[in-house]
């Protein structure tokens, strides 16, 4: 049996990688991919306390998470394809217009 | 009968409604007026009716309060639309409308073709109904309600056309010019009624006279109100130094001038002297102003009207001066000899300038007497009930004038003092003169108006004249000075209404009738005099005339130009009024401190704005990293 704490500091990392690549990498989509491992940590830390727990709920709940993941994905990917046809980048320092 | 006196001031409400939204609509000139006029007329017949259901009572009894619903509620104060019925209060509505009715009738005619036919006919009944809401008013805030609303009607109706050239301004500005001149006397009586609420607890005149009934003579506090109300009164019966609006108001039809600037609502300040006689027992001091304010202008107009060209503005200063002896009559305590010139002087007051109207639609609108005269032959009963007016204001017996003018100069003589009465005299010398004046270079000069040809005003307005002319000629012997040794009628019709200020008042009666007489008789020559005097220079002697306003160029000069009052007024008042609010409201105060607040908070938005907007700087990772210290730093604080 695999204690609770294992799972919670995976999730933790892979979280905190999330974090740090939303806040450095300048290219949309593996801003976009980091935005998606946190939400997977977030998951994974679900699961973890669901199992500890003994209560399904929590898994139910990361059913949700994915289902909305999803649906994000699906319309970040197609706002990211239509930025680079207008500016031939993804690179989001270029694409800083939304300002004073 | 007394409880239905409401209609009295219904119907004229009814004619303004009708005639103000569906005149246009009606369009016939002969039905608008007759609505106008008709309606006035009921609410004569109503007055009349009053009139003679309190004849047939005791005069103790004759005085009955009908209220109709509540106005004003709260605290202490208790404000209802509620009437006095007494023989004050329907004398007045009788002149009021009566003569009122009579002026609907001749506007009629003089109207005729007007753009504005219905618009007139509905500001007169307006007119009407405010000013019975202010004679017949129970308590002093429904009087002012009346007091506001003839106001009104009077601004309305001097700039009637209102894009008339009106001497180097339009009529609309002489009527702007009345408004605001009586804005600066309703405010003394508006600040004297808050006096009076303060003082006496109450509005209502039964209350507030009962409870001054019990109050000494002198009390000072009935001395500023007293005083106050007269400063209303001076705006709206136009006294020194507020006298300046009336002669401007002329610039409004003829008949409006008969009827609101000569006949009634000029009066109000007079009628509401009478009203509140018992305060003004109670306030000698007040009284004595009253007295020489009012011999002051007696004398002041007139001395104006001696050489003014217009016609309307010799009558003006001549309802001017008669307004002057009827506060003069006031002032002394002689009040229902003021209330009686008051109902004579409305009736040849508004025929001279129902005359005037016919001299003038005669004449394409001329209104410079010198450009008249010879009219005698072409308007025959305008000339005719025109001379029996001038008559009448002279004070020749046994015309109406005659009667009302000789009791205000004994009453000034034996209550007041000499000089007064001299001031009497000397006004009553020139009325004489100015009116006969008047009459020699409009009616009986040689013509002096050109290629134009008069003619006879028609029956519609010609009949006014006639009906007023009898009553200037007769109204008098209502009031025979009982030293004659008749009962006088007027007198006794009023006595209940002035008889708890007589009390107040230490009446002399120490004069012997051979004094009356000797006064009469005298007074009788001055008149005299000055209508020959006049007779004599402007038919016989006309170049003496040219010669004397040559040897004393200055003082006509001084007259004519009207004592240069209004080019002093504008100096000293209006001036500085103008130079402050532009100055100093505007360019200072509203420009820089009112806008300045406003444009202040902006401009400190938009500075404070210019340096944070740096944050917003588009680079969406650093709004992440913002987000994420917040999150730590709220994660840091709850745990």
């Amino acid at each position: 049996m695999i204690p609770l704490s294992w799972y919670l500091f995976l999730s933790l990392t892979l979280f905190t990688i999330g974090v740090l690549g939303v806040l450095i990498r300048r290219n949309a989509i593996v801003i976009f991919m980091c935005i998606e491992l946190m939400l997977n940590s977030v998951n994974l830390a679900l699961v973890g306390f669901s199992s500890y727990i003994g209560n399904e709920l929590g898994q139910m709940l990361v059913f949700f998470v994915m289902v909305v993941a999803a649906a994000e994905v699906a319309v970040g990917l197609a706002i990211v394809i239509a930025i680079f046809r207008n500016r031939l980048t993804v690179n989001i320092d270029e694409i800083n217009l939304l300002k004073w | 009968m007394h409880k239905y006196i409401g209609l009295a001031l219904i119907f004229p409400l009814i004619g303004f409604i009708v005639n103000g939204l569906f005149g246009w609509k009606i369009r016939k000139e002969k039905i608008i007026g007759w609505i106008g006029s008709l309606t006035v007329g009921a609410s004569f017949v109503v007055s009349f009716l009053v009139y003679i259901e309190l004849l047939g009572l005791p005069s103790y009894a004759r005085k009955f309060t009908v209220e109709y619903f509540s106005w004003i509620k709260t605290g202490g104060l208790d404000i209802s639309f509620s009437y006095l019925v007494d023989p004050l209060s329907v004398l007045m509505a009788m002149v009021v409308t009566g003569v009122g009715f009579l002026i609907h009738v001749y506007s009629i005619g003089y109207m005729h073709g007007d753009k504005g036919f219905a618009r007139f006919f509905a500001y007169l009944n307006l007119f009407i109904f405010m000013m019975l809401t202010l004679v017949l008013a129970d308590n002093y805030l429904l009087m002012f309600l009346g007091w506001e609303g003839v106001g009104l009607c009077s601004y309305l109706l001097i700039g009637f056309w209102y894009d008339k050239p009106f001497e180097k301004m339009t009529t609309s500005d002489a009527g702007r010019k009345a408004f605001i001149v009586n804005r600066i006397g309703d405010f003394g009586f508006l600040i004297g009624l808050f006096l009076m609420y303060k003082y006496f607890g109450s509005l209502n005149f039964n209350t507030v006279f009962s409870i001054a009934s019990k109050l000494q003579v002198g009390d000072s506090t009935v001395f500023w109100i007293t005083l106050l109300l007269f400063v209303g009164a001076t705006g709206k019966s136009a006294q020194i130094p507020l006298y300046v609006w009336l002669p401007d108001a002329m610039a409004g039809p003829t008949p409006v001038s008969a009827l609101i600037h000569a006949a009634t609502m000029v009066t109000a300040g007079v009628y509401m002297i009478a009203r509140s006689s018992v305060l003004y027992a109670l306030a000698p001091t007040t009284m004595e102003i009253v007295a020489v304010i009012g011999a002051l202008t007696a004398v002041y107009a007139a001395s104006m009207g001696l050489v003014q060209n217009g016609i309307k503005k010799v009558l003006a200063y001549s309802t001017i001066s008669q307004l002057g002896y009827m506060f003069l009559a006031m002032g002394v305590g002689a009040f229902s000899a003021g209330i009686f010139h008051l109902t004579t002087h409305a009736f040849f007051k508004a025929l001279l300038f129902l005359g005037a109207g016919a001299v003038m639609h005669a004449l394409d609108n001329e209104e410079d007497i010198q450009k008249m005269g010879g009219l005698k032959n072409y308007l025959p009963i305008t000339y005719k009930t025109f001379f029996i007016a001038s008559l009448a204001i002279a004070g020749i017996p046994p015309l109406s004038g005659f009667f009302s003018k000789d009791e205000i100069l004994w009453g000034a003589y034996s209550q007041g003092s000499f000089w007064l009465w001299l001031l009497g005299a000397i006004g009553a010398f020139m009325t004489a003169f100015y009116m006969f004046r008047l009459v020699a270079l409009v009616f009986e000069t040689p013509a002096r108006y050109g290629a134009k040809h008069p003619h006879e005003a028609p029956k519609v307005m010609t009949l006014p004249l006639v009906i007023l002319g009898f009553f200037s000629a007769v109204a008098g012997f209502i009031g025979i000075p009982e030293s004659f040794g008749l009962k006088n009628l007027f007198h006794h019709w009023l006595e209940p209404v002035f008889e708890d200020a007589n009390a107040k008042l230490i009446l002399e009666s120490a004069h012997s009738t051979t004094t009356e007489f000797i006064l009469m008789f005298i007074s009788v020559l001055i008149s005299a005099g000055g209508i020959l005097l006049a007779r004599y220079l402007y038919l016989e002697r006309i170049n003496v005339v040219a010669k004397l306003t040559q040897t004393f160029s200055g003082i006509y000069k001084l007259l004519y130009n009207k004592y240069y009052v209004d080019e002093i007024y504008d100096t000293i008042v209006v001036k500085p009024v103008k130079w402050g609010s532009e100055k100093l409201l505007w360019r200072f105060f509203d420009v820089k401190i009112i806008d300045g607040i406003v444009n202040g908070s902006a401009r400190v938005t938009s500075a404070v704005s210019s340096v944070i907007r740096f944050i917003q700087n588009g680079i969406v990772q650093f709004y992440a990293v913002v987000f994420l210290i917040g999150i730590l730093i709220i994660l840091w604080l709850i745990f």
